[in-house]
């Protein structure tokens, strides 16, 4: 690319995402522009992202600027990530849940940056191996992403060599995958614990339903901190008061909302604060 | 204090990308071209854990395995099969003769301290 981005080329692609999906994207992160939508360049045979801008300017350009979305997104995700929240939620809130709940009642999980479906399957592996404590009690697991690619994947359920390999125990990979050649592919029961759908989280949250714990790694970091306040604000209000909240290892509440609290002793485990009134209490429900 | 590494891979360039990984992780490591010359090193010395191919010569990475677990008993050391061969058949019998996990070439340092630390070998 010769021809180096004019500000207002920058203004427009940059407000564009930030009003469309909350990704901030600096000055300094010009190259991040380049390198993700050089294949939509190609394709609209655009000579460079100061005619992407100005093309995106005129009407009825809505499925370039969904797809300018999409590619700036960052979908990396695996199997089991980072550990501890998954032992967490195996060990502690999955037993506490099904202890609050009566029988016959159905919890809902939420994975709110769902990607490739990584997590939603990991919960849904735990799942799986906790069905004795279960029993017959119907959990379901909801994964939403905005972007079209990854969700399509997860729907499908299918990995590469690559992506079984991370995070993936091989006893998990010999129980619940098989092989299709190249790929590796989740078996149907557990494809059937999961649904994903398309969904941005700067929405209206509200139509999703109730969730008793919601997954929301990695995806905050993208967004300035209003955007954060917000989504997280709107998350606890379609929680439970014994409501958990997962948070990817560089995210926090802290100084974003107080809606949720850290779980005393846990990191990246958040309970709902119930009423604003009790807020100086500090204390989540779900301790108490 | 460092863990001992045993690579065993009839490959020049696999045990020196794998060495560098380990060591660069603070691992100690040693190395073996095929089954039979790992049965030697662990004669002399057992390691904390192995990095083991399936196909060599001389003595492949599964009979090395049962001699190991039939002349030094079921539970050590770890044995992580590190092999191009990626089909569930071999993965099972790996695993039921006595591997921990399973690494389907290419690696890469993640997928290879990732895989180690899963088995609990960090
Ligand atoms: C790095 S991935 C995180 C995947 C998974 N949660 C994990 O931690 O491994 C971030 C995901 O957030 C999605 N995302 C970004 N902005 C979003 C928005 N406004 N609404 C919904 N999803 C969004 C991206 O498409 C991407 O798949």
């Amino acid at each position: 690319m010769t021809i180096p981005l004019s500000a207002t080329a920058f203004a427009t692609l940059a407000g564009l995402l930030k009003t469309r999906s909350g990704l901030i994207i600096g000055q300094d992160k010009v190259y991040l522009l380049e390198t993700r939508l050089v294949s939509i360049l190609r394709r609209e045979k655009l000579p460079d992202l100061n005619a992407l801008a100005d093309r995106l300017g005129r009407p009825g350009v809505e499925p370039l600027a969904r797809d300018v979305i999409d590619a700036m997104t960052t979908n990396e995700s695996f199997f089991f990530r980072d550990d501890k929240p998954f032992q967490h939620f195996r060990l502690q809130a999955l037993p506490r849940l099904l202890a609050a709940r009566p029988p016959g009642t159905s919890s809902r999980i939420w994975s709110a940056a769902a990607s490739s479906g990584q997590e939603a399957y990991s919960l849904a592996m735990i799942l799986a191996e906790s069905k004795a404590l279960i029993g017959d009690r119907k959990i379901e697991i909801v994964g939403t992403d905005i972007a079209r690619e990854p969700l399509a994947r997860a729907k499908e359920g299918q990995y590469t060599q690559f992506e079984v390999q991370r995070g993936l125990p091989v006893q998990m990979l010999m129980k619940y995958f098989k092989k299709e050649d190249p790929n590796w592919r989740i078996e149907a029961a557990i494809r059937q614990m999961a649904q994903f759908r398309e969904f941005n989280l700067l929405g209206d949250l509200r139509p999703l339903g109730r969730f008793d714990i919601v997954f929301c790694r990695n995806v905050l970091i993208y967004f300035d901190q209003p955007t954060k306040t917000r989504v997280l604000e709107a998350m606890a209000a379609q929680m439970p008061p014994d409501g958990l909240l997962y948070l990817g290892g560089a995210e926090t509440v802290l100084g974003i909302t107080s809606r949720f609290a850290p779980l005393p002793g846990e990191r990246g485990v958040y309970g709902v604060v119930t009423a604003p009134a009790e807020r100086q209490a500090l204390a989540p429900a779900w301790v108490g | 204090m460092a863990r001992n590494c045993l690579v065993v891979d009839d490959s020049r360039i696999v045990r020196k990308v794998a060495r560098r990984i380990l060591e660069a992780n603070g691992c100690a490591v040693s190395e073996a071209a095929d089954g039979q010359q790992a049965l030697d090193v662990c004669r002399a010395g057992l390691p904390d854990f192995i990095l083991l191919d399936w196909n060599m010569p001389v003595m492949d990475g599964i009979a090395f395995l049962r001699a190991l677990r039939g002349e030094f008993g079921a539970d050590s050391p770890a044995v992580v099969f590190c092999t191009t061969e990626n089909d569930m058949t071999h993965i099972e019998m790996a695993i039921t003769s006595g591997a921990r996990e399973y690494i389907m070439k290419p690696f890469d340092e993640e997928i290879l301290m990732g895989k180690l630390g899963q088995a609990g070998l960090l």
